[in-house]
Order: C-alpha cells, then sequence, then structure tokens
C-alpha cells in the first residue's frame, strides 16, 4: 500500500485520472461505501434540520432536556444526562474496538479480528439495550405526570417532591394552590407516546425524538448484524485465505459514521 | 498497486476460473440471462421494456383525463368498460380523474424520466463509453433494477385499490395527503404510493452510486475525465444529483409515512374535521415542501441531463462535427448542479415565504439560465453549417433542443416571484415544465433509442417509420402545450376536474377540444414507435458494427452481446469523441482508440 500512496504522489494529475487504475487507489467496494455514506449524511442532515426548524418555531414551550433526562439505574436522584452520557461512551468505545480491528485486518491477524469485531458487536449491542431502557422511561414517564391547566400552561409533576407542580423555565406552585390547579387541569398526561408526551407542551418533542433516535437506532442495529455476519465470514478464515480484510475495513467505516452520527443526535437532542 | 487492482476487479467479471467468454454464455440458464441478469446491457434492456411499459400508462392516463377535460359533459362508455365504478355511465369519476393525474405525474417524472432514462442509458453506456467489462458491481446493479420493479409493482398494484390509487398530485403536499379523510385517494393509495417511492428511492441509489464508482475507477487505459463523452459526464452529474437529493425525498417520505400511519404531528396542526380538531398540532405543511422540493428541484436536472449529454453524443456525430465547446458543456452541466441545490424555493413563493427570501430565490433560479444558454448555444454552433446525416435520432435531438429554448423561456418567466405570483399553479406552468422537461427529456430519451438501438439488440429501427413518429410527435407536444400558456394567462388552474362551472373560463372549452385532438394524435404517434421498436427488436435490418461512422468506444465491440464486451483486451484511448471531420484526415471520424501515431497528417500543434 505506502508503494502505492509513494507512486501515486509522484504522478501528475493527468496520470492519476488517466484511467486504466483507480484514481484514489481504492477498489470499487470502499469508493461505493464512501458514496453512500455521504448520501445516509443527507437524510440524517434533513431529519435534523426539519427538528432544527420546528424546536425553534416552539422554543418557548420546548422541554429541557436535563429536566427530562435524569433517570439513572439504580440511583433515586435526578442525574441530568448522566446515563446518556454513559451510552455515548460506549457507543465511541465500540469505535475504538471497530479501529483495533481494522488495523488487525491490516496485518493480517485474524485473532485480533475476531476478538476487536466482537468487542464491537458487545459495544453496539450495549447500546442497543441502553437505548431500550432510555426509551422504556422516557414512554413510562414519571408517576404523577404532568396536567394541562386550565390557562393553557403545562405543570409538571415531581416523583422526589410530591405535591408539587413545576413550569417551563422555571417557577413552582405547592401545597393547596397545586391542588387547585390540578383539580382544574383540562388534561392528565402521563409518558410519552406520538400523539402527546408529558415533558412538553407540543407532540413534536417525542415525535422527533422518537423517528431520529429510532432512526439511528436502526442504523445501530443494522450495522450489529452486518458486523456480525462479518465476524462469521472472519471466523470461518474467508478473508485469511483471501489475505485481504478490506471487508472489515468497509463496515468500519459504516460503523464510524453511525457513531459520528450520533454525536450529532447526542448534541442536538440532549445537550443544546 | 492500482494497476493491480484494476485488474483483478475486471478479471473478476470476466467468467473468473479461465472459462472463455463463449463458454460462459453457454451456461447460462433463461432465468440468469434475462431476469436475474447482472449484466450491464441486459440490465439496460430490463430498465428500457419497463419504461416503455409504464410509459404507455401514464400515457393512455393522460388521454383519459384529457377527454374529461375536453368534453366535460360527454359519456364515453369505453370509460366504464375500462375503469368500472370510477367510470360510471362513462363519466369520469372525480376521484378518478385525481388519481389520473397524479398517478401519470408520479410515472413520468419517476419511472420514465428518471428510472427510465438514466436506468437505460447509464447501465448501457457508461461500460461501453468508459471502456470497462462491466458495473463496479453487477450484484447490486441487479438489485437497482429488481428494487425499480418491485416499485413499479407496488405503484401499479395500488390502481387496483377500492379507493383509487393516491390521487393529491404528484408532489403528494399533506395536509391532503397525509389525512384518508380528506380524499379516497389519500387512503391506502397514498400508503402504497410512498411504500413504492421508497423503494424507488433504493433503486436510485443503488444505481446511483454503482455509475459514479465505475465512471471514477474502471475507465480504460487513456480514458481522461476530459475524454470522456459528454454522455458520460451528463450521467454521472446526474447520479451526483440523485445521490445527493433522493436521501431527502426519503426522510419526507418516511416522516410523511409516520404523520398517515402512526399518529405523529411533523407536517399536521389545527386541523379540524367535521368540527372536531384532530390530535395533530405543531406541525408544518412547509416543511414537507421544503423537503420535497430540495429533492425536487435536483430531479427537474436528473430528468434533464442525461437527455442533454445524449442529445450532445448524437448531435456531434450526425453533423459530422466536433461539439462546439466541450469544456463549456462541463462546465455548465456542473453549474446547473450546483444551482439545482440552490433554487428550490421558486416552487414555494406563495407559501407566505419571507419576500427577501423570494428575490434569493428569484436571483438563483435566474442565474440557472445562464449555463443552459451555454448549452443551448453550442448545440446551435455544433449544428450550424454542418452536413447532417439524417436519422430519427439527430431529429428528437434537435427537437430536445427547440423545446429547451421554449420551455426555458417560460422558465424565466416563472422563475420571477412577481410574475410567479399571478400565474402559480395555473395551466402556464403545466405548459412550461411539460415542455422543458417532459418534452425535452423524453425527446433526448428517444435520440438515444433511436441511436443505440444497434448497439443494445444488434439490429436498426426502421427510419421512415422514426421519421413519421418524429413529426407528429413534435407537432402534438406544440399542438398541446402551446395552447396550454394561454390558458394559463387566463387563469385557468390546473389539477381541476372541470372548468365549466366558472363563468370567467366558458370561452377555453375549445382551446381545451383542441389540445386533446393533439394529445390523441400524439398518442398515436407513440404506438408507432412501440410498433418499430418491437418488431426491429426481431426483425429490423442487421447492424454493422458502426453503423453511425461513430468515435465513441462502444462501437469498437462486436455487435453481438458478449459477457465482459470486449473478446480480447479492452481497447486503449487515445484521444478525445469528437474528432469528426478533423481537417487533413481521410475520413471524416477518427475513433478514440486511434493513435495519434497513425494520424499525422491531420494532428493539431501540441498532439504528437
Amino acid at each position: 500500500m505506502s508503494q502505492a500512496h509513494a507512486a501515486t504522489a509522484t504522478a501528475s494529475t493527468e496520470e492519476v485520472w488517466g484511467g486504466g487504475h483507480s484514481p484514489f487507489n481504492v477498489r470499487w467496494g470502499k469508493l461505493y461505501m464512501w458514496i453512500f455514506l455521504i448520501s445516509d449524511a443527507f437524510t440524517f442532515s434533513s431529519l435534523l434540520v426539519a427538528y432544527g426548524t420546528l424546536r425553534h418555531r416552539f422554543s418557548e414551550i420546548w422541554p429541557t432536556p436535563g429536566e427530562v433526562f435524569t433517570h439513572f439505574p439504580f440511583i433515586h436522584h435526578h442525574v441530568p444526562l448522566a446515563y446518556v452520557g454513559l451510552m455515548t461512551f460506549i457507543l465511541i468505545m465500540s469505535s475504538v474496538t471497530m479501529v483495533l480491528a481494522v488495523d488487525a485486518g491490516h496485518q493480517m491477524n485474524k485473532k485480533g479480528v475476531k476478538l476487536w469485531l466482537g468487542l464491537t458487536i458487545v459495544g453496539g449491542l450495549m447500546f442497543l439495550g441502553s437505548q431500550a431502557w432510555e426509551w422504556y422511561h422516557f414512554i413510562h414517564g414519571s408517576e404523577g405526570g404532568s396536567y394541562y391547566l386550565a390557562d393553557g400552561r403545562l405543570a409538571r409533576t415531581d416523583d422526589l417532591e410530591p405535591g408539587v407542580l413545576k413550569f417551563h423555565g422555571g417557577g413552582m406552585v405547592e401545597g393547596a394552590e397545586a391542588q387547585v390547579l390540578i383539580a382544574t387541569a383540562t388534561k392528565h398526561v402521563h409518558g410519552a407516546n406520538l400523539i402527546g408526551n408529558e415533558y412538553g407542551a407540543t407532540p413534536l418533542f417525542g415525535d422527533f425524538f422518537f423517528f431520529i433516535t429510532g432512526f439511528h437506532g436502526f442504523h445501530v442495529f443494522s450495522g450489529v448484524v452486518i458486523n456480525t455476519i462479518v465476524l462469521i465470514v472472519v471466523s470461518r478464515g474467508f478473508l485469511e485465505r483471501k489475505k485481504d480484510y478490506e471487508l472489515v475495513e468497509k463496515v468500519g467505516l459504516y460503523w464510524h459514521f453511525v457513531d459520528l452520527v450520533w454525536v450529532f443526535v447526542f448534541t442536538f437532542f440532549y445537550l443544546v | 498497486m492500482p494497476n493491480e487492482i484494476i485488474k483483478r476487479s475486471h478479471d473478476a467479471h470476466v467468467s473468473g476460473n479461465g472459462h472463455g467468454h463463449d463458454e460462459h454464455e453457454h451456461h447460462q440458464t433463461f432465468w440468469t440471462k434475462y431476469v436475474f441478469s447482472q449484466d450491464h446491457k441486459m440490465i439496460s434492456k430490463q430498465f428500457l421494456i419497463t419504461a416503455i411499459l409504464m410509459a404507455l400508462l401514464a400515457m393512455s392516463m393522460s388521454t383519459i383525463f384529457r377527454l374529461q377535460l375536453a368534453w366535460p359533459d360527454k359519456h364515453f362508455p369505453f370509460l366504464e368498460t375500462v375503469l368500472g365504478k370510477w367510470a360510471k355511465d362513462g363519466r369520469l369519476d372525480p376521484s378518478m380523474y385525481l388519481a389520473l393525474i397524479t398517478i401519470h405525474g408520479t410515472i413520468m417524472v419517476f419511472f420514465v424520466l428518471t428510472g427510465g432514462l438514466s436506468g437505460t442509458f447509464s447501465n448501457l453506456l457508461i461500460p461501453f463509453q468508459c471502456g470497462a467489462r462491466d458495473m463496479a458491481s453487477g450484484f447490486l446493479n441487479m438489485l437497482s433494477y429488481w428494487f425499480f420493479f418491485a416499485s413499479c409493482t407496488v405503484m401499479c398494484a395500488s390502481l387496483f385499490l377500492t379507493t383509487g390509487p393516491a390521487s393529491a398530485g404528484w408532489t403528494v403536499y399533506p395536509p391532503l395527503s397525509a389525512l384518508p379523510q380528506a380524499i379516497p385517494g389519500s387512503g391506502a393509495g397514498m400508503t402504497l404510493w410512498l411504500v413504492s417511492m421508497v423503494l424507488f428511492i433504493g433503486s436510485a441509489l443503488l444505481g446511483g452510486i454503482n455509475y459514479v464508482v465505475t465512471v471514477i475507477n474502471l475507465r480504460t487505459k487513456g480514458m481522461k475525465m476530459t475524454r470522456l463523452p459528454l454522455t458520460i459526464w451528463a450521467f454521472t452529474i446526474t447520479a451526483i444529483l440523485g445521490i445527493l437529493s433522493f436521501p431527502v425525498l426519503f426522510a419526507a417520505a418516511l416522516l410523511l409515512l409516520f404523520d398517515r400511519s402512526f399518529g405523529t404531528s411533523f407536517y399536521l396542526s389545527d386541523i379540524h374535521i367535521g368540527g372536531v380538531p384532530l390530535e395533530h398540532v405543531g406541525g408544518s405543511p412547509i416543511l414537507y415542501q421544503h423537503l420535497f422540493w430540495f429533492l425536487g428541484h435536483p430531479e427537474v436536472y436528473i430528468v434533464l441531463l442525461p437527455a442533454l449529454g445524449l442529445a450532445s453524443e448524437v448531435i456531434s456525430t450526425m453533423s459530422r462535427k466536433p461539439i462546439f465547446g466541450y469544456k463549456a458543456m462541463i462546465g455548465s452541466m456542473l453549474v446547473i448542479a450546483f444551482l439545482s441545490f440552490v433554487v428550490w424555493g421558486h416552487h414555494m413563493f406563495i407559501t407566505g415565504m419571507n419576500p427577501f427570501l423570494g428575490s434569493v430565490f428569484v436571483f438563483t433560479t435566474l442565474l440557472v439560465a445562464i449555463p443552459s444558454a451555454v448549452k443551448v448555444f453550442n448545440y446551435i454552433a455544433t449544428l450550424w453549417k454542418a452536413n447532417i446525416v439524417m436519422s430519427p435520432a439527430i431529429l428528437f435531438a434537435i427537437g430536445l433542443v427547440s423545446f429547451f429554448i421554449s420551455g426555458g423561456l417560460t422558465g424565466i418567466i416563472l422563475g420571477d416571484s412577481a410574475l410567479d405570483i399571478n400565474i402559480h399553479d395555473t395551466y402556464f406552468v403545466v405548459a412550461h415544465f411539460h415542455i422543458v422537461m417532459g418534452s425535452s427529456a423524453i425527446f433526448g430519451m428517444f435520440a438515444g433509442i433511436y441511436h443505440w438501438f444497434p448497439r443494445m439488440y444488434g439490429r436498426m429501427m426502421n427510419k421512415k417509420a422514426g421519421y413519421l413518429h418524429f413529426w407528429l410527435t413534435f407537432l402534438s407536444v406544440y399542438g398541446v402545450f402551446f395552447p396550454m400558456h394561454f390558458i394559463g394567462l387566463a387563469g385557468v388552474p390546473r389539477r381541476y376536474y372541470a372548468n365549466t362551472s366558472y363563468e370567467g373560463f366558458s370561452g377555453i372549452i375549445n382551446i381545451n377540444e383542441l389540445i386533446t385532438m393533439f394529445a390523441l394524435l400524439g398518442a398515436f404517434a407513440q404506438l408507432i414507435f412501440i410498433a418499430n421498436f418491437f418488431y426491429s427488436i426481431w426483425r429490423g435490418k442487421r447492424a454493422v458494427q458502426n453503423p453511425w461512422k461513430s468515435n465513441t468506444i462502444e462501437w469498437t465491440a462486436p455487435v453481438e452481446h458478449l459477457h465482459g464486451n470486449w473478446p480480447g483486451e479492452i481497447p486503449t484511448v487515445h484521444r478525445w469523441a469528437y474528432d469528426y471531420s478533423k481537417p487533413g484526415h481521410s475520413d471524416d471520424f477518427i475513433p478514440q482508440t486511434t493513435p495519434y501515431s497513425e494520424t499525422v497528417s491531420s494532428n493539431l500543434p501540441g498532439e504528437e
């Protein structure tokens, strides 16, 4: 490979694009994957742009992520965004193991590829499991739910502070005052679904959350399936006999892309 | 080494394990040869024939709704025979009218002029004209056709639903398309439309990425990018447009599917049906339009650019002159492709868009006129004082140039928001895009079919029938669409079932009758083409290897189709594709495979 690189580096652009060989010095499969990823990036970008546009329109009532995603297994306090941080860490670690798998492939180290690719699959499954847990809590919601008050505002209860009603952007009432508001409320909402949710006065928060994290989750799921197939191919020794581990590199590209997309999803749904 | 890499992938296509090509052919069964073929030549024919059948269907639909528009009070008993309950007593049902215009548009834009046009000619010509054994991946290429076929099947199946197929227009704007309560066509028909579209996008991506990869990686020795025929440039740029814009339609379609089937509110807000508010709140139907037209506008060039590429090649070859401004042609296609991503707002001037933003879109839209004019003048300059060798192909190519000019001029009118606000959604728009996009593109496709038919089937199409087909079609295109400009200027809105209840439009009915007469004539002309096409496949005159004395290398391959295209080594390319009538050379063409050392008498300075 290094020889080829040196050769292309010294050749003029005319020879590079002169036909009879690949100008980027890659085989078609890898090029195909790169172009597919550009295309897929446009799908995610359009979804995120749509999300941004509508969120901006409802910025007054859009829930603050830090107040929604506060659960952590076995901890009975609010720990905002810690859990999704852990998920993100797991996914990024699976990218690291994928890099090691690709590197082992370059060294024709079948054992290494098996180990690191296997760990990548485990990382992917852990991420999917975490996402299921995250969705479960998002769908299930709090014990007390939220109330649509007579004046149209949304008031959330807090499981850790019973009897208190909290409003978006700060402010709370408690005691008898809260009881009056609850008694005159027009609607009591629990958890989240595609029609509405208890976190904000717009269904779009839930709609986009389910759609975009779901769409990304489906990509991760596909990645896990593809990685598993490649792991079987590697274990059977097909690539060792071909002396060519490019297949691992190609699925690696996909896996890194899915991780990169998550970084954007994480940023726009949880951090901003 | 890079060379090795390519050789390996080439060898993989050439029947692997040391068998000769001919022997390989013998192993093929009916299924592997005609149905699950991985050979680009067969896949190209599959795309073409599927597209012809779909075009016939969409054309029949247009004749039916043209009958309705011309004679809204008449009964046509045969309609009841064909459409059953959708045409009781021979009067077309209004819902079916909407369904017909929707499916006519969908099939023509996506299945004929996108899948059919790119699918046929990119598949046929990219490996042939680049000098490759086949596409980069035969398997994914096969998959691309089968996604296309599945998508066609789903779309056709939707015609048989009791609630009818999708009816919200080919752009399927929500909320009309999102709510089954709105019109019958927004029931199951709309769901199938979306499913079909998702499959279609799969096909377009599988194919498009393959085309780009093949052009980048598999050009033969000496085939620099600046020696590629303009067809290949056009197909490549088209494929890139598709790769970048179809995913956005994919996202738009998925969101619509969720609004329809799972109760989300992406596009819906504050809708009351029978006084009862729906649960959807907060969404924006304009969001759909933005997403749709971000695809929709590049889509116009996905349809048009391949046709322009085919026309460039045909015009240069049959004029026996080098194409005028080869690099300007490439440059203008690149500029058009870039601009196509920043003009989508001109479809949405009346959506309440900020007028300042509107004027930005006006500016970018009018910029498109510059590269388009460059192309038109190049075509005319190529034809100028040429000894044109007549064939149906060059007639159709010249017809394309004509439509590109007359349709382009009305585009300047529509691109200006101040004017567009008045004629938006009238027949003026219908006339504009049918001429500049529909007719131009289909004429480019016809030019391609007549020109490369010998390359596809090893036989010639009948010339006289081709001329008749051209003149009747050319006449009826202008006969149908020219008068539409005037009814559009008079304010007649598109997509209306009948205009008879409006006093102001009482004068247009005879124009509508005239238009329908021409439409029927045009439909009849296509039957001549169909007969000629299928007759010539089996009974046409046998073709010689290079019937048009063309320079490009697809004509150096033998007439009969081989797996791997060339029996021996792939030819090496030494020059560009347009050395026609070069002064000093004995012949009026010099194939790309002829080295400069053999043409000393005609070499220009710098060509050793």
